[in-house]
């Protein structure tokens, strides 16, 4: 059978070795390759009348952008070079969503990529990556 | 291109303002429009004596109304209860289609339009005037309450439009006219009538409730704090309002959204101070819980000192409930429909918690808390309305009043954010939209701020509390015509949820 591996990517340019470390992988494995990307998004926001008015118009622009500036050049590249990829576009919080993904996709690999940020905004804010090593039921590899 | 537009906005201000001597301009503006004010609230709140007392019939048109909702749906308000949890928590929102407007959304925005002067300085007047028993009505019109918002929040989001570039708009004009036209080719026309009345009354309320008693309360509670009839700002309300039409202004024509999200993140957290407050006051002097309560309950039933005795305690406290929830008067069914579902009555299970936060919690604190301190008394003058809660805080926490004013400014500017949203609806939905029509109405809306800051208390409740409940008489009416949709809506759904025939997801999943 073949292994299922998740890249998670913030855009084209900053994931570049995210993606080129999990292509060597899938490669490696022959896997298939989900690459993943996830807007940003809380239900329990508060938000104006008119922010909910046109919700529904906005996201449909969202994923729109996400697929022709993000996973879409991206997935194409990777077929091009013979890689099983494929697109996933979600709303959610990143770390929780992926985490949700792996186990609904039977992943046996989540990827990501790290921020270079400071140690400091690291721990005030969190980071997607650590966030993610601790709550996933599967495995996690981080890519400086 | 929004310079332009606030350009325009300060210039309609101006245009709009008597500019005369500094000093005067408050009491011009009041001189100008009191006699206009208070005829529109004679007409409203005709009266027809009960037991002696004079009783608006709007009063009883609402609360006729939440009574006949309750038993039609026998008992919704509290059966659909814990249901309504689920779905604001989200256990029943698919997470393969996240990302639009969710029930906590659609709650959380109908809210921040409801909570707000209504429940801190309204409930303040109820108590002046009705005494503690007023309370126990207040609460009791909540639960009632409840039904009303239940029914219009499942038909705003059943008839609401969409249209094609994906916006959502909903609200009464939309089920009265899509909503009796459906019923019967006879009741078209009358279903048209009530729309374009509603719509009429909703621009006058934001006008009022949403605007000029926002405007009117925060700025006294603005002049309390910086010392009262010697602050500087206490001659110039027509500066406080148009320092703060110009925020309003900021975000409703110069589309600037940092400010609506800024102030849409700090009122919830408001909201939790000013009820943890009012808890932490409540249990410090937990001795006298029991005798609130005993005078609440006493005061209910046998009020005396009270101009018209029980009825008049009773009228106070529904008055103030109604003012503050906004259950029958069509408002939030405008905010609730855009959530992102399709079985309507969803909306109407989440709804039933707007007039409980709002009413049965937060007004219920404010009231104890005037009660227990004893700040409460029959001589205070009922025109305080604000003064009086924040007196009521202070006796506990010297320095609450300056979180409270805090509290207030963004509540009102919460709620005019709201307000304008509503009544630029029903305003677009009279005269079609475009640009102009726009502007218009929002330099409309702008004026009044400035209008309601420099008015005096009693003209500005009275036309206030008029423009609102009119909503009520077009909102309500159509709604009897419609309610064996909602019926029919409900059991189907209920009887699908009783079943188990509604998917959970996520965690709730695995709890089930």
């Amino acid at each position: 059978m073949t292994q299922v591996l998740l890249v998670g990517t913030d855009c084209s340019e900053c994931s570049d070795r995210a993606v080129a470390y999990a292509t060597k992988l899938a490669k490696v494995a022959n896997s298939h390759l989900y690459v993943v990307h996830v807007i940003n998004w809380s239900p329990y926001t508060f938000n104006t009348p008119r922010e909910n008015e046109e919700r529904h118009q906005r996201r449909e622009n969202e994923l729109e952008r996400a697929h022709s500036q993000i996973i879409d050049p991206i997935v194409k590249d990777l077929r091009s070079k013979g890689v099983d990829a494929e697109g996933v576009i979600r709303h959610g919080h990143p770390a929780e969503t992926l985490s949700e993904l792996a186990n609904e996709l039977d992943a046996t690999n989540i990827i990501i990529g790290r921020k270079g940020q400071s140690l400091i905004k690291a721990k005030l804010f969190g980071s997607i990556a650590s966030t993610l090593v601790q709550i996933a039921d599967h495995p996690v590899t981080v890519v400086p | 291109m929004s310079i332009i537009k606030s350009g325009l906005t300060l210039l309609g201000l101006f245009i709009s303002m008597p500019v005369f001597a500094d000093s005067g301009i408050d009491s011009r503006i009041n001189e100008a429009i009191e006699p206009f004010a208070n005829a529109v609230a004679g007409f409203i709140f005709l009266s027809f004596p009960i037991a002696g007392v004079p009783i608006p019939f709007v009063l009883v048109w609402l609360i006729a109304g939440a009574i006949f909702f309750t038993f039609y749906f026998r008992f919704i308000n509290f059966r659909a209860f814990r249901h309504g949890f689920q779905l604001v928590r989200g256990d029943y929102s698919d997470p393969n289609a996240p990302g639009e407007v969710t029930h906590f959304q659609a709650l959380a925005t109908a809210l921040s339009g409801t909570v707000g002067l209504g429940n801190i300085a309204g409930v303040a007047i109820a108590v002046s005037l009705g005494g503690p028993g007023a309370t126990f009505w207040m609460i009791l019109a909540g639960l009632l309450g409840m039904s009303s918002k239940f029914v219009e929040c499942t038909l705003g989001v059943k008839y609401r439009n969409e249209y094609s570039d994906g916006t959502v708009s909903g609200g009464p004009m939309y089920y009265l006219s899509k909503g009796l036209a459906e019923r019967s080719d006879k009741l078209k026309s009358l279903g048209k009538l009530l729309a374009v009345m509603f719509a009429i009354f909703c621009v006058g309320g934001s006008f009022g409730g949403g605007n000029m008693f926002q405007a009117n309360q925060s700025f006294k509670q603005v002049v309390a704090v910086t010392g009262g009839d010697a602050s500087w700002l206490a001659d110039k309300g027509w500066l406080f309002g148009l320092v703060i039409a110009a925020l309003v202004g900021l975000v409703i024509i110069g589309g600037i959204k940092g400010i609506a999200r800024v102030t849409s993140k700090i009122v919830p957290f408001m909201a939790v101070l000013y009820v943890t407050t009012g808890l932490f006051i409540i249990f410090s002097k937990s001795s006298e819980i029991p005798a609130a309560f005993a005078a609440i309950i006493d005061g209910a039933f046998s009020a005396e000192g009270i101009s018209g005795g029980v009825i008049g305690v009773l009228f106070q406290g529904f008055k103030r409930a109604a003012f503050s929830n906004e259950a029958g008067i069509g408002s939030a069914a405008i905010a609730h429909s855009a959530v992102r579902t399709n079985r309507p009555v969803t909306e109407g299970f989440v709804a039933l918690y707007e007039p409980f936060i709002d009413t049965v919690v937060v007004c219920t604190i404010t009231a104890l808390v005037i009660i227990i301190t004893g700040t409460w008394n029959p001589s205070v003058d009922p025109s305080e309305g604000v003064a009086l809660t924040s007196a009521a805080f202070e006796s506990s926490i010297s320095w609450f009043p300056w979180i409270l004013t805090l509290a207030v400014v963004l509540f009102a500017f919460s709620t005019m954010i709201s307000w304008s949203y509503y009544g630029l609806k029903a305003w677009t939905y009279l005269f079609g939209e475009s640009m102009i029509t726009d502007i218009v109405y929002k330099v409309m809306f702008l004026s009044f701020v400035v209008i309601g800051a420099s008015m005096e208390l009693g003209s500005v409740i009275d036309f206030s509390d008029a423009m609102i409940f009119a909503m009520a008489f077009p909102n309500m009416l159509g709604i009897y015509f419609l309610v064996p949709v909602v019926k029919k809506e409900l059991n189907e759904y209920w009887a699908d949820y009783k079943a188990g025939r509604l998917q959970k997801f996520g965690k709730a999943a695995n709890r089930a």
